[in-house]
């Protein structure tokens, strides 16, 4: 029976404290904090980020495709998977979708992976509300990802699952248009909750499930309080509803339900049922049965783990500057001139998936790979080798309050990778104030910036500020 | 390396060198004009004896014709001459070695650089297409990474290291105020300098050099036919160049408390000129300041000072006007300025005035050995220029 294998969460470290708008613009907001992309985030480089969280140290070779499920693309025409692909370092002739119109295409990811395959289901968005409106406060940013397969390795069995399709306006961005906009939230959460009785009840009892039996209820709904209505409507009670984490993260579009099947699968037992509804013109809903497998899964930071990695000293500015809703004036630095395609051509296989080059002869590690050894000058006696996943520490650095960044100083370091290998680059999520040689990093995958329409999408490092949550 | 070199063998009788400054109302042509007519009149030669020329320009021009244009040669050769910020001495290499073969008689070398023209601040060269995935990352910052690197490693606080690299500035600061032609001719305080304003990790404004328009240039003449054109040319003794094969960017045991390609060019130098002990057989030295903590390094890399002891040298005032090896003594990169292009030349320009005492408030005392010191790049990988000149032949 198809279930899940793996999960995998990713949260920005950036989280807008919600009152900081409300002081901004002298008005009363929700509480809590909203997780923010950082300048060098998009749904591409987060999604990839929960994906290594979800694969961990799995043989990628086992993937057999990807479903890529955001509403936030960083290309309107261009696809992302050859991207993320390659950033996973997954063999080249996997297949894959982009579903990346509905918000409902996180689950129906989960839904559409393939009996017989194994399947990387990554969801991930950031969506932008127009400032002063309640988008604004209640959309945060986030990814989550799931592997999608049978046999033991399963956690978690999809019991039984359902779709249904229920056109109705309720949320929608045009292709012109900057920010969504929503109806009147009671239409939506009206027909959502008619659907729920219509379809939920009918599917519990096919399943011989009561609401009673089912550990957690996952549910995605119009606006913040649908939720809520709809598992009661069921028959839960108010603890088997899994926080829908808008204090924390917001609603995170795609992966807003899958962050929550991840936040459910890090406290469920053998044994569990867990139940998500996701809501989006109609529903998608999915009934899981934990397996005992679930105490054999490695650790992993997941929804927990980020949640815990953190900082809320971001202002209400630095969020307006980043998502270019304000207009400031530019350094005095040449414009970022936009990367060479060929040139990007011929180092994806090394610049995604941050794969160098070992000698053969001396045994050196080196980045980028060298034809000529840096250490023997040997010639071509090199053999590819990874460096993602590997710890690293800080020999110097500096602060370049000079160099073009949405966030200036521009942290630089000279990292040193503990098993041979250097690389001179950012460093992110960050405090200036906290660099210091010795300071241990891991890398982790961003976009650098874009030019010219093209994003280029890279490797930085990060403080390790915490081991994984099991 | 290169031990052999070409001691005494050629000599420079005239040199020229235009202020360093920012020159609003100048052209590239005419600090090209002004810089070559000077050393032409200084070597009291026509324009028309030069028999070939070498241009160095990082970003102000491309081919020999940037000078063969503005000078109006008659058809000779001139070759553009680019290795970064040690474009003017590379230059002048090439020059020496021309004339030493014996192909040319008489040459030119010449540098310049338009930095003010750009609108940006600092050097902003246009790199070749490239993936963009190398952090484009300022001047400043590239070298600041020696200064975090060389406190942890000799124990230093981030408050001594500061003064070390005021000190540093100051006494740049302090010669370039006794020098009619730099950029910067005032004195500045050392709380001025250590409040300076932040442009990376632990550097200041006053930590760089002064971004700067000027010329400079050079008449090489072969030694034995020096005598007809000057009574006190300046022989050269030594020229050495090193590029690196990136081993900072690569290897783990490069630890930033040293410019690698200059221990290889002053060992290559200093075999040339037969140096056994720099500190004690230089007497002068104008030496790449680019930022203060690159001028800290150096003087370990030169063998100026011990491993790890540069520092105390410089708060003992060693390398002062007054001190035991002078260094940068027409105020250096930091107050002189730094056009690109020009500043290897520049250097050599105090060298040549300071063996014949035209060195006017900031003369030492008869200095008869000099060390230039050039460098293009950055601490990771660069190229790395030295050369030592003398008043007398050996």
């Amino acid at each position: 029976m198809k279930g899940i294998i793996s999960y995998g969460a990713y949260i920005p470290y950036n989280r807008l404290q919600r009152k900081k708008i409300g002081d901004f613009f002298n008005k009363p907001v929700f509480g809590g904090v909203k997780a923010v992309a950082g300048y060098d985030e998009d749904s591409v480089s987060m999604g990839v980020e929960a994906a290594i969280d979800c694969l961990q140290r799995m043989e990628h070779e086992k993937v057999d495709s990807i479903y890529f499920a955001t509403v936030s693309a960083s290309y309107r025409e261009k696809g992302s998977i050859p991207t993320i692909a390659a950033a996973l370092n997954l063999p080249n002739t996997i297949r894959g979708i982009e579903a990346s119109t509905s918000l409902r295409s996180g689950t129906s990811a989960i839904l559409a992976a393939n009996e017989t395959e194994n399947t990387l289901v990554i969801a991930s968005d950031s969506r932008t509300g127009a400032p002063t409106g309640q988008n604004e406060q209640w959309f945060g940013d986030g990814a989550a990802s799931f592997l999608i397969g049978s046999g033991e390795d399963v956690i978690a069995h999809i019991i039984d699952s359902g779709t249904v399709q229920g056109e109705v306006i309720t949320s929608w961005r045009s292709q012109s248009d900057p920010f969504t906009q929503n109806w009147e939230e009671r239409l939506g959460s009206t027909v959502f909750l008619e659907q729920v009785k219509s379809n939920i009840v009918p599917f519990l009892e096919k399943n011989d499930v009561t609401a009673d039996a089912i550990a957690k209820v996952m549910i995605s709904g119009p606006g913040t309080r649908a939720h809520t209505a709809a598992a009661r409507a069921l028959g839960f009670k108010n603890e088997q509803i899994q926080d829908p984490l808008f204090d924390k993260v917001g609603a995170a579009g795609n992966a807003h339900a899958p962050m929550m099947i991840v936040s459910a699968l890090e406290a469920a037992h053998p044994g569990d049922y867990l139940l998500t509804i996701n809501f989006s013109e109609g529903l998608d809903f999915i009934l899981f049965k934990v397996t005992a497998a679930i105490e054999q899964l490695p650790a992993r930071k997941g929804v927990n783990g980020y949640l815990k990695i953190h900082s809320d000293k971001i202002a209400y500015s630095d969020y307006l500057k980043w998502r270019e809703l304000i207009v400031t004036e530019p350094p005095r630095r040449p414009d970022i001139e936009r990367p060479s395609a060929p040139a990007l051509y011929r180092g994806y296989n090394q610049n995604l998936s941050f794969t160098g080059s070992k000698c053969r002869s001396c045994g050196i590690p080196q980045f980028p790979k060298q034809r000529v050894c840096v250490q023997c000058q040997q010639k071509d006696e090199m053999e590819d080798y990874r460096f993602v996943g590997q710890s690293a520490k800080v020999t110097t650095f500096t602060l370049d309050y000079l160099a073009a960044s949405p966030a200036p100083p521009m942290i630089v370091a000279v990292i040193d990778f503990v098993n041979g290998g250097r690389i001179i680059c950012e460093v992110t999520d960050c405090d200036p104030k906290e660099m210091k040689i010795g300071m241990n990093v891991e890398m982790t995958f961003r976009r650098l910036y874009e030019a010219g329409g093209i994003n280029n999408y890279f490797w930085k490092a990060r403080p390790i500020r915490q081991k994984e949550s099991s | 390396m290169g031990k052999k070199g070409i001691t005494d063998k050629v000599a420079v009788i005239g040199m020229g060198c235009t202020r360093f400054a920012e020159h609003w109302d100048k052209s590239v042509d005419d600090l090209l004009v002004e810089a070559a007519y000077e050393a032409f009149a200084d070597a009291g030669i026509e324009p028309s004896d030069v028999e070939a020329a070498w241009l160095g320009t990082m970003i102000s021009g491309y081919a020999g014709i940037t000078l063969s244009g503005p000078l109006k040669t008659q058809f000779i050769p001139v070759t553009r001459v680019e290795n970064m910020c040690a474009t003017g001495s590379e230059a002048f290499r090439n020059a020496c070695y021309a004339v030493a073969s014996g192909a040319y008689d008489i040459v030119l070398a010449i540098g310049v650089e338009k930095l003010k023209d750009s609108g940006f601040s600092g050097l902003n060269a246009p790199k070749p297409a490239n993936d963009g995935t190398v952090p484009n990352i300022s001047a400043p910052a590239s070298f600041s990474f020696l200064a975090p690197a060389y406190y942890e490693k000799y124990g230093l606080s981030n408050e001594q290291g500061r003064e070390v690299l005021s000190r540093i500035a100051w006494k740049n600061h302090y010669n370039g105020s006794l020098n009619p032609k730099a950029q910067y001719r005032n004195e500045v305080p050392m709380e001025k300098i250590t409040k300076s304003p932040m442009v990376a990790a632990l550097l200041g404004i006053m930590d760089c050099s002064g971004v700067a328009d000027g010329a400079a240039a050079a008449i090489i003449v072969r030694t034995e036919d020096a005598h007809k054109y000057k009574k006190d040319p300046m022989y050269v003794k030594a020229l050495s160049i090193a590029a690196g094969p990136g081993d900072g960017r690569l290897r783990q045991d490069y630890d930033f408390t040293t410019i690698k390609e200059n221990v290889a060019a002053a060992a290559a130098a200093y075999a040339q000129a037969g140096i056994k002990n720099p500190r004690k057989e230089i007497d002068m030295a104008e030496v790449h300041d680019c930022f203060t903590p690159t001028e800290l390094v150096i003087y370990e890399d030169l063998g100026f000072s011990e491993r790890g002891h540069g520092w105390q040298d410089v708060l003992n005032g060693v390398f002062e006007l007054d001190g035991e090896l002078p260094v940068n003594p027409d105020g250096g990169l930091k107050s002189f300025g730094h056009p690109i292009g020009a500043s290897g030349l520049r250097m050599l320009y105090e060298m040549y005035l300071q063996f014949q005492g035209k060195a006017g408030k900031r003369q030492l005392d008869n200095p008869k050995i000099g060390l230039t010191h050039n460098l293009g790049g950055t601490p990771m990988q660069c190229v790395s220029f030295i050369s030592i000149v003398g008043k007398e032949i050996s």
